[in-house]
């Protein structure tokens, strides 16, 4: 455990969902299930975020901003994608306006199932894609000459 | 001169849960002027009405908007039914306005909760979720679903709710009024909160007529217009008066709302209490042919659903109208003049539900 994972913060955006799953994430945040005693704070700011919980199905006029706000976060970065509207397009995948998932627009790395998604669910891909953060960072600080970690590293 | 600038707004900010943007125009630190820019989360699911049939249909509406998604279900339904002619039981009436209530008070304290967020107040942020927290219980032991309730359908309602239930669900509302009543008295006394919301953002009368402002941004401005009073559902059966407030300011919003929570609760209490014995739906035959336009009131005011059919399984045209769409132009007005720093409180205070909106 590193100080990434012990307080990550997370960035959330809707992309075209129907912020069924939108209001799941703050619920995630909120006193019942209350992910800030982990250190998990919700920012505004991409350039402070570590996950980015994003939700929908995602149209034309959201890609550029997608990309804009995924490009801004600071790496390593992990991406989550919430609802079976960001995995796949869910109800709306034949709608003229959906592009059908997150992954047609940048990687993601956690797929969170429901519709829409649960609170314990979307908990769980966070604690999830925490995992593959530190991973993330592991293999940033490995030196690509000799192989071997950076000094300072635990 | 004063120079003007633009400054955007959105479509992602801190204090959005949803994507919306705004081109301010600037001069100093007043708002001249507020372009807005829609379609971030345009869909086009009314369009998807070609390809499913209409009682499967249920299921794409009520995903128009996660937060008010019964009360689409329900205009949808009762718009079939109006067409085809159907006589719903009488008990599934009633089912449907307690559901219908519980989702405007879930839907109340979220906003109130947002609200609070907007303006800095974090620990009421929190308190109201919390209180939130109770009703979505209610509805996933009633429905099985916390937002998506997927319980309305044509012809009445997929379930039944046991009289052991509903007698546990009033009492729990005892409950739940207190822990509201103390949640609302921070809201409406609290001198920093009303010094931040009192003369801001200010709908007078007149302009929120002429304007088309719905739901509690024309009550905040003293127009007493309430979908529910039409007597939809069983609300014909039970009695209520429409909120209002006369300021037009973001306290006068937050007053309506936080006063149409105690509103909520009567009409629950009041429709568990006369609900009658019966059948909760009636099998539907046949496709529905002719038009229909179906009004219901939503947390964040009137919406409409209008519904032609052509005969057969699949309607010709679905057009949802919703409450948000048609309370952006008094949100433009009301923008105008302001200071900026004044911007989120104001746009947060009409209750945007942009996933309704753009649908």
């Amino acid at each position: 455990m590193t100080y990434l994972s012990k307080s990550p913060w997370i960035l959330h955006y809707d992309a075209s969902s129907c912020n069924g799953c939108d209001i799941e994430v703050l619920a995630a945040l909120t006193p019942v299930y209350d992910v800030e005693r982990f250190g998990i704070v919700n920012t505004g700011n991409p350039k402070h975020a570590d996950v980015f919980l994003i939700t929908g199905g995602i149209n034309s006029q959201n890609v550029e901003i997608v990309k804009n706000l995924y490009e801004q976060m600071p790496n390593p970065k992990v991406v989550v994608a919430i609802g079976i509207c960001a995995a796949s397009g869910g109800v709306f995948r034949e709608c003229y306006n959906v592009s059908g998932g997150i992954d047609t627009v940048i990687p993601v790395d956690v797929y969170v199932p429901g519709c829409a998604a649960r609170p314990e669910s979307i908990i769980d891909g966070v604690v999830t894609a925490l995992g593959i953060l530190e991973q993330k960072k592991l293999a940033m600080n490995v030196n690509p000459g000799t192989g071997k970690k950076s000094p300072g590293e635990t | 001169m004063t120079q003007r600038i633009v400054i955007p707004f959105g479509p992602q900010h801190p204090v959005l849960p949803e994507p919306i943007h705004f081109d301010l125009v600037l001069e100093d630190e007043h708002v001249v002027e507020a372009l807005p820019t829609i379609g971030y989360v345009h869909r086009g699911l009314e369009r998807l009405i070609e390809k499913r049939e209409y009682p499967e249909y249920v299921y794409i509406v009520e995903r128009t908007c996660g937060i008010c998604s019964f009360i689409h279900s329900l205009t949808y339904c009762q718009g079939i039914e109006q067409i085809m002619g159907i006589e719903v039981p009488e008990r599934a009436h009633f089912l449907r306005t307690i559901w219908s209530e519980y989702s405007r008070l879930h839907s109340h304290l979220l906003w109130l909760g947002c609200f609070a967020d907007g303006i800095g107040f974090e620990n009421l942020f929190m308190g109201a979720w919390r209180i939130r927290e109770s009703i979505l219980d209610v509805l996933e032991q009633t429905t099985g679903g916390r937002v998506i309730q997927s319980s309305c359908k044509v012809g009445g309602v997929r379930r039944d709710i046991s009289a052991e239930k509903l007698d546990q669900m009033a009492r729990d509302l005892d409950g739940i009024q207190k822990e509201i009543e103390d949640l609302t008295t921070v809201f409406l006394q609290d001198d920093s909160i009303r010094h931040r919301l009192k003369n801001v953002g200010v709908l007078s009368k007149e302009d929120a007529y002429h304007l088309g402002a719905v739901g509690p941004t024309a009550r905040g401005s003293g127009v007493a217009i309430d979908l529910r009073q039409t007597g939809y559902a069983a609300y014909d059966k039970l009695h209520f008066e429409a909120v209002t407030e006369k300021d037009g300011d973001c306290y006068a919003r937050c007053a309506v709302r936080a006063r149409e929570l105690f509103t909520s609760i009567d009409l629950i209490k009041q429709a568990i209490a006369k609900i009658p014995e019966g059948p909760v739906d009636i099998k539907v035959t046949g496709a529905p042919n002719g038009e229909y336009f179906s009004r219901s009131e939503q947390p964040r005011g009137e919406l409409v659903h209008y519904l032609r059919g052509n005969g057969t399984k699949f309607l010709a045209r679905s057009r949802i109208r919703t409450p948000t769409l048609t309370n952006v132009p008094p949100l433009v007005k009301m923008i105008q003049g302001c200071e900026l720093a004044d911007v989120p409180v104001i746009i947060l205070s009409i209750d945007p539900c942009i996933g309704c909106m753009e649908r």
